[in-house]
């Protein structure tokens, strides 16, 4: 099938062997690849109660057949495994170019198994594949790193994913970074890697990838590229302010999280934001492989050029930090980079840190650093660098907000789901975006299904985000089809400008899948459902799809969505019901049947 | 009547961040944006009070008009 390579790389660490082995196409049929190929060889050789950072644990490093094929945006990739942080499944997405390399290389998956007696890195030259020592890139930032391991490679176009040192320490909050700068950032997978002594997989491909019939993908992927820039949040809004644009529309919402949640506007939003940020701070656009909207930020702080801040980070580290001075997030955003931590995670912990320092949880003495305050541009800095080396009081906030704030006897301090710290936007306003925060099946995540498109922006329609009504039914679908594009291997920004239909079209054009759109959509459905089973052997129950108390019971203080509350008890068993499962939230033996999973 | 308005990305250019307007009572959101000369079309999300608002809208006095062009994604 065009697309595929039709080969995977098997590596296990323990025994330092390499195998290429067939890639399973009846899977790859059923769960078409990336995130839903990942899991469904996840959950075949995984047993669900594994240690997250034990040596059992495996990671997929998958791509997905649209990957590094000529279809835009397709330079992405997803990491499968089970997170240290949640304990759920870890899907961590990331663009780049590594992903379209690897392609180039011939693999459609990288499987790591058991875990090195030494630090190592894996080299990977077309079939060439070799296991090396890494012992001097250990305790080296990711920058470091690269450049590095690019030298000793001797061949300057080959790319390189790596962890910092925070995956390095296995911290539960550490990210994978590819490409110096992009991330698949969330649930812990750097840790993962960590645990597995393993730094970096440097790779080269000078392969071609099949992209199919040029006559039958011609039209197709010309429609797309012209849906995409024609549309005016990927032909326009993205490419001019990065995801960054959003500060200010989620703020004069009154859904922009303040001090930890505690509020939900942040009266000095607009020097925090993508406005300011590409007025004073954008060097230029840059993109990942593929890609005509061009949404990353190279931006320069202090002489150093780094990628972003995006939207979620700007966030995390000003408003919910109640800070707005932008060279401090950009430095923090910076260190987060080169240590390798999520920024999200790592700044709603610092603010998490905050509000216990606030209420007198955390003592002035007990900590080795700046005062935890709220306002505070060197606080967010100087603990992001502790955190990211383990340094000090930095080696607990690294542990994550929810083991912080339940150390403390205050977990409801802690503003994240299944342990996962809750993103950007508050749900008390945007009822459906809350369903999606508690029911997403790696916790607290808000690109498991954007509701903020259909509720705040209005794409594809607009939806009163304080309503309840078909709230369920759109959350559903969002999830359905967000597996889908984590699949196919295309950037999640692209469904701004495309449907369910259109996706079809591309995977049908260059892989000569003959699948209806409700097929496409069930295959998304099927992936949701097998990520959930898993969750529940793993022992992440039902009563886990839950937000934080402060979310249902305090209503938003001030601003124009001042008095709201979420309404998650009502909503939850609609969602299960829409979903076909039972009233307790467990996937029934016949949703299982029809969807090929019993 | 006093109106705080808020003007967003691109909408800033030749104009200006945020402002309080002197407009004649009765005056709806359509004419507040032809004041600004702001076409119709160039409107992405236009907020009053935080909360959706038709071109119709009546604007009272003391009330936050937030107007973006058509953006978004995080
Ligand atoms: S839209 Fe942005 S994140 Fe997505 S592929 Fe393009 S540059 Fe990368």
């Amino acid at each position: 099938m065009a697309g595929y390579c039709g080969n995977i790389l098997r590596i296990n660490l323990t025994t330092r062997t390499v195998d290429t082995q067939p890639l399973d196409m009846a899977l790859a049929r059923k769960f078409v690849g990336g995130r839903g190929l990942g899991t469904s060889y996840f959950q075949k050789e995984v047993d669900p109660n594994v240690d997250a950072l034990g040596p059992d644990n495996k990671m997929f490093f998958t791509t997905g057949p649209l990957t590094g094929t000529t279809a835009p945006t397709s330079g992405r990739y997803m990491v499968v495994t089970k997170s240290p942080l949640s304990g759920t499944i870890a899907s961590s997405n990331s663009g780049g170019f590594w992903a379209a390399e690897l392609k180039r290389a011939g693999f459609d998956m990288i499987i790591v198994e058991g875990r090195a007696d030494r630090p190592c890195s894996i080299s990977i030259r077309n079939s060439e594949v070799h296991i090396e020592d890494a012992e001097t890139c250990w305790g080296k930032t990711v920058t470091e790193t690269t450049d590095a391991l690019l030298e000793a490679f001797g061949d300057p176009k080959a790319r390189v994913l790596a962890i910092g040192p925070a995956g390095e320490k296995q911290s539960m909050i550490a990210a994978i970074m590819n490409d110096r700068y992009r991330a698949a950032g969330r649930s812990g997978v750097g840790a993962v890697m960590g645990s597995k002594n393993l730094k970096a997989i440097v790779v080269r491909g000078t392969g071609k990838v099949d992209s199919g019939q040029p006559d039958q993908t011609k039209e197709v992927l010309a429609r797309m590229r012209k849906k995409i820039a024609e549309h005016d949040v990927t032909g326009k809004g993205l490419p001019a302010y990065g995801t960054a644009v959003l500060v200010n529309v989620i703020n004069e919402h009154g859904v922009y999280p303040t001090k930890n949640f505690q509020q939900a506007y942040f009266e000095t939003a607009d020097k925090v934001s993508g406005e300011t940020l590409a007025e004073e701070y954008l060097v230029k656009n840059v993109a990942c492989y593929a890609c005509p909207i061009t949404c990353g930020r190279r931006c320069v702080v202090d002489g150093q050029e780094g990628e972003g801040p995006e939207y979620e980070t700007l966030w995390c580290y000003s408003a919910s930090c109640g800070v707005d001075d932008l060279p401090s997030v950009i430095r923090a955003n910076n260190l987060c980079n080169d240590y390798g931590l999520d920024t999200i995670s790592a700044g709603a912990t610092i603010a998490c840190a905050m509000e216990l320092f606030e209420k007198g949880f955390i003592k002035p003495d007990e900590i080795d650093g700046p005062p935890l305050k709220f306002g505070s541009g060197e606080a967010i800095v100087e603990w992001t660098r502790k955190m990211g080396c383990h340094e000090g009081f930095g080696a607990e906030l690294a542990q994550g907000s929810a083991r912080l704030a339940a150390k403390y006897g205050a977990p409801e301090l802690s503003m994240s789901s299944k342990k996962l710290e809750l993103p950007a936007y508050d749900p008390r306003g945007i009822q459906g975006h809350g369903l999606q925060y508690a029911t997403s099946n790696r916790g607290g995540c808000h690109v498991r299904g954007y509701m903020i498109a259909p509720e705040i922006l209005g794409i594809p329609e607009k939806l009163d985000p304080l309503s309840l009504e078909g709230k369920a039914t759109w959350t559903k679908i969002f999830q359905d089809l967000t597996a889908v594009i984590d699949s196919l291997g295309l950037c999640l920004f692209t469904s701004f400008a495309l449907g369910a239909e259109d996706y079809r079209d591309m995977y049908s054009a260059i892989t000569g899948a003959d699948i209806t759109t409700e097929d496409l959509l069930k295959t998304g459905e099927r992936i949701w459902n097998l990520e959930r089973v898993f969750n529940l052997n793993a022992g992440v129950d039902p009563g886990e799809d839950k937000l934080p108390k402060r979310l249902l019971e305090e209503p938003i203080p001030e601003g124009p969505s001042k008095g709201q509350v979420h309404r998650l008890g009502e909503l939850l068993p609609q969602y299960y019901q829409e979903r076909g499962w039972s009233a307790e939230g467990r996937p029934t033996e016949a949703k299982l049947a029809e969807l090929a999973l019993a | 009547m006093q109106v705080q308005v808020r003007l967003f990305a691109t909408l800033r250019q030749g104009r200006f961040k945020r402002q309080s307007l002197e407009l004649p009572e009765g005056d709806s959101v359509a004419d507040l944006l032809k004041s600004l000369d702001i076409p119709k079309e160039d409107v992405g999300m236009l907020l009053l009070n935080g909360r959706d608002a038709a071109l119709e809208a009546p604007l009272t006095t003391e009330a936050v008009v937030s107007i973006f062009p058509a953006l978004g994604g995080g």
